[in-house]
């Protein structure tokens, strides 16, 4: 190697690891504390490890983790969606009418998915280029969905599904299929957005749109690009959500908005945009899960996981804030 | 004579960095004090130590002989110290009169406010400045740039401000308004308050400073009075050195035109603009803040479209409706706010410098790694980043080191034609140095620039040819031969004001 003065000398192994550590820090971080979760619970309580109730942490959460690697990309842009927990339940109960209706079995999971894509485009439509703050938009999409649920369905549970349209009770090698759609789709954008040009796209642009604008990058379409591909993961998550259990509940899952959005932020995507990986946000749906299981095991009240929770997130907040300052 | 405000030994670091050493500096009544210097030479921070903003590190103030401490603006307020800012702090929503009397509002009985007595102060206040057709009861988000900065005197005015400090006030204004401002100037001057005035404007410091001071680097280089020195013992006073050597100007034949527009029109920012650009020609467009040459060069790089004319590449008449049609005719622009419009500073440097690039280096939808990995690598070595590799993420290095970075982004594209706008806005004189440089090393290897500045002596430094806008028109083309401050300065002020200054 030529010795330019500029270049630093090959960095060492360890000093590789610490940078590492130091760019995917709160992924670290939060695969640190479910560690630190599952074995300090696991000593206090074994039944905790068993193997039912891993499936229950990491299979029955899968879906969330799912509806989370959209929404990291929504917030990588700088936006927010509250309307994908309402848009969940819509889509599940879309999907269990086709099935409970005699439609083929892949139109009853497709559907969902289209139908998911159409709202969250016509969604990112509104904000990309009637802007108005994504917080806004789907905050009146919420009411819409919810009211329209009732209306449609008189709040009556779809039962008697297909056994075929279960998905989600699918097992391969013992394993849950909702695992192997979390896993799956988890690497597949995680890769997508670290190098192709559409996800290095979206982190240009939730970065400094200006500069994303001057090199030829179209903010707006990424924007609805985004949107669409957000509702194909809200789609997808609607179908593993409402194939859980033998009947689907037409009500709207209460603060799975949240719950995802809590699950982007733990894992580490900035709230103000332009940093975050799925990675980070999987790990934390399933430390999400591994909490409240664990509430369960040591006897403590489910009311204590919000709290918890809460503080995690400021805590993730504050941690994001205070790194954010050596870019600036 | 007396001084109202005399600063002595007046230091101030920020971090490790010293931006104010051992620096003196008095007003007298009556007087109209010039600040001068360099874009980081340490004015504006002189500024915000006298407004109270900031403390100095070391030194001392006095005001009429007392020395003062302040820390906070509301102080140097009561010492009466006002400060007319280049961004205007006005609230928008409230009347002209609720502006100026904002926080020290004339009280009746039981302390509500005197709104009539509050209105016909300011009447008087504006009647003072000669400013008859401002209605006091107007909002102020509806007034001109103009108007607005003489509701900011005013309200100078009404805390009977006796030390006025203006931050560059002509650099918004179109020409009637900034003659008429310099009235309003002399005005303060002849009732007695001392007025530190920082421009940039040479016609407008000899035409209204008593005295002149130059700070260079956080040092004070010397004060002057306005009789004793000429326009280029204050250039070389500011920038420290004879610009000759600052620039290295490498004489390169020109070849062929390679970018041509004609009668380019973009909507009443940019009026038929003619320009060429030939390889291994390096033209500066001088003009004012707002003159269009921003708005110019976003024009032909697409983002804002033109909206009539012809634009020429090679000979070849061209549609540029956006960036990316832009690049793959060769065009590249390197754009004025650096942290605004050139970096995503979250981002690593590699991964910055292929952004304008990931259509050409990917396949199979996926970036190639390699190509991203020698192309930062290459950079770096070219450009001479200082960093530890194409990892570091690009918000950590250096102003002049982030600039570099810009630029290599886009020289990664292979640009022929580049568009430079304020190429070294904010960056210290080594860096300076070195985009010289490099700019010099690529009109050799044939490319075309096309250099928007500010500073005047970068443009007569740098520039082949010089074209200078005035109110979005390109209104003169001077060749490097016959350029001096004086020629492209009228040209940049229009007739009027070089009439105006001259008396």
């Amino acid at each position: 190697m030529s010795h330019s003065p500029t270049l630093a000398p090959q960095p060492s192994p360890a000093a590789a690891f610490l940078r590492f550590v130091r760019a995917y820090g709160q992924e670290t971080a939060v695969l640190v504390a479910l560690l630190v979760i599952v074995v300090a619970v696991s000593l206090i309580n074994p039944n905790y490890l068993g193997p039912t109730n891993i499936n229950n942490i990491v299979a029955g959460n899968a879906y969330v983790a799912v509806a989370a690697i959209g929404m990291t990309m929504i917030i990588l842009l700088g936006h927010i969606d509250v309307a994908v927990g309402a848009l969940i339940g819509v889509l599940a109960s879309i999907a269990g009418t086709l099935a409970v209706n005699g439609y083929p079995i892949w139109i009853a999971w497709l559907v969902p998915i289209l139908v998911g894509v159409c709202v969250e485009a016509i969604i990112g439509v509104l904000v990309a280029y009637a802007r108005i703050p994504a917080i806004v938009v789907t905050l009146g999409i919420v009411s819409i969905l919810k009211g329209g649920l009732i209306t449609v369905t008189q709040g009556v549970w779809i039962s008697n599904l297909p056994p075929d349209f279960l998905i989600a009770q699918f097992r391969l090698f013992g394993i849950p299929s909702p695992v192997y759609f979390m896993v799956g789709l988890t690497i597949a954008a995680g890769l997508w957005m670290r190098y192709a040009p559409f996800g290095r796209a979206i982190y240009a642009v939730g970065g400094n749109v200006e500069a994303a604008r001057t090199v030829g990058i179209r903010p707006e379409r990424l924007t609805v690009g985004v949107f669409a591909l957000h509702g194909m993961f809200a789609g997808i998550a609607a179908v593993l959500f409402g194939t859980q259990l033998q009947v689907i509940q037409s009500t709207v899952p209460n603060n799975l908005e949240l719950t995802i959005i809590t699950a982007s932020v733990i894992g580490g995507v900035s709230i103000v945009g332009g940093r975050g990986t799925v990675f980070g946000s999987t790990l934390a749906a399933i430390f999400f899960s591994a909490v409240s299981s664990a509430l369960v095991f040591l006897n403590i009240s489910a009311y204590w996981l919000r709290a918890v929770l809460g503080l995690l997130i400021l805590a993730t907040v504050l941690a994001d804030a205070m790194r954010r300052r050596q870019f600036h | 004579m007396t001084c109202l405000l005399e600063l002595s030994n007046i230091s101030k670091s920020f971090a490790h960095v010293r931006v104010l050493e051992r620096v003196d500096f008095d007003v007298r009544a009556g007087e109209v004090h010039a600040l001068m210097g360099e874009n980081g030479a340490g004015k504006s921070t002189l500024i915000k130590i006298v407004a109270g903003v900031i403390a100095p590190s070391g030194g001392e103030m006095r005001i009429d002989g007392e020395a003062v401490r302040f820390s906070s603006p509301k102080e140097a307020n009561a010492r009466g110290i006002a400060t007319v800012y280049q961004e205007m702090l006005l609230f928008p929503d409230l009347t002209v009169a609720e502006n100026i009397f904002l926080g020290h509002a004339p009280r009746g009985p039981f302390g509500a406010i005197d709104w009539s007595a509050m209105r016909s102060k300011a009447r008087a206040l504006l009647d003072s400045l000669d400013s008859h057709d401002l209605d006091v009861d107007t909002v102020v988000g509806t007034l001109s740039v103009a108007n607005r900065q003489r509701v900011e005197i005013a309200k100078a005015l009404s805390q009977d401000a006796r030390i006025v400090i203006m931050d560059e006030p002509t650099a918004a204004l179109a020409e009637t308004d900034a003659k008429r401002l310099l009235d309003i100037v002399r005005r303060l001057r002849d009732r007695g308050v001392g007025i530190i005035y920082v421009s940039h404007r040479m016609a407008e410091i000899f035409a209204i400073a008593d005295r002149i001071t130059v700070l260079r680097d956080g040092m004070m280089i010397g004060t002057r009075n306005r009789g004793d020195v000429d326009q280029p013992t204050l250039v070389s006073m500011m920038v420290g050195r004879d610009i000759a050597q600052l620039y290295p100007k490498v004489d390169v034949e020109p070849g062929e035109v390679l970018l041509e527009a004609r009668d380019v029109c973009c909507g009443d920012r940019v009026s038929h603009a003619n320009l060429h650009v030939r390889a291994g020609e390096i033209v500066g467009v001088a003009g004012l803040i707002g003159a269009g040459r921003t708005e110019l060069a976003l024009t032909l790089f697409g983002i804002t479209p033109a909206t009539s004319g012809e634009i020429r590449i090679d000979g070849k008449p061209v549609t540029i409706a956006s960036p990316r049609e832009a690049r793959d005719l060769g065009i590249a622009y390197i754009p004025e706010d650096r942290g605004r419009q050139g970096l995503v500073k979250a981002e690593t440097i590699a991964q910055n410098i292929v952004h304008p690039i990931l259509d050409r280096i990917s396949r199979w939808f996926f970036v190639n790694l390699r190509t991203e990995r020698s192309l930062a690598a290459q950079s770096i070595k070219q450009l001479s980043i200082r960093t530890w590799g194409g990892e570091q993420i690009a918000g950590q290095l250096s102003g002049g080191n982030q600039q570099k970075v810009v630029v290599a982004k886009w020289l990664g594209t292979k640009p022929r034609i580049l568009i430079m706008d304020e190429p070294t806005r904010g960056i210290d004189v080594g860096a300076k140095a070195e985009i010289y440089a490099l700019m010099g090393k690529l009109a050799q290897e044939g490319i075309g620039i096309l250099m928007i500045s500010s500073e005047l002596p970068e443009i007569l430094g740098m520039s082949d040819r010089i074209m200078v806008m005035n109110e979005g028109k390109l209104v003169a083309e001077i060749p490097r031969a016959v350029a001096t401050l004086e020629s492209v300065g009228a040209a940049m002020t229009n007739v009027d004001r070089h009439q105006e200054t001259e008396r």
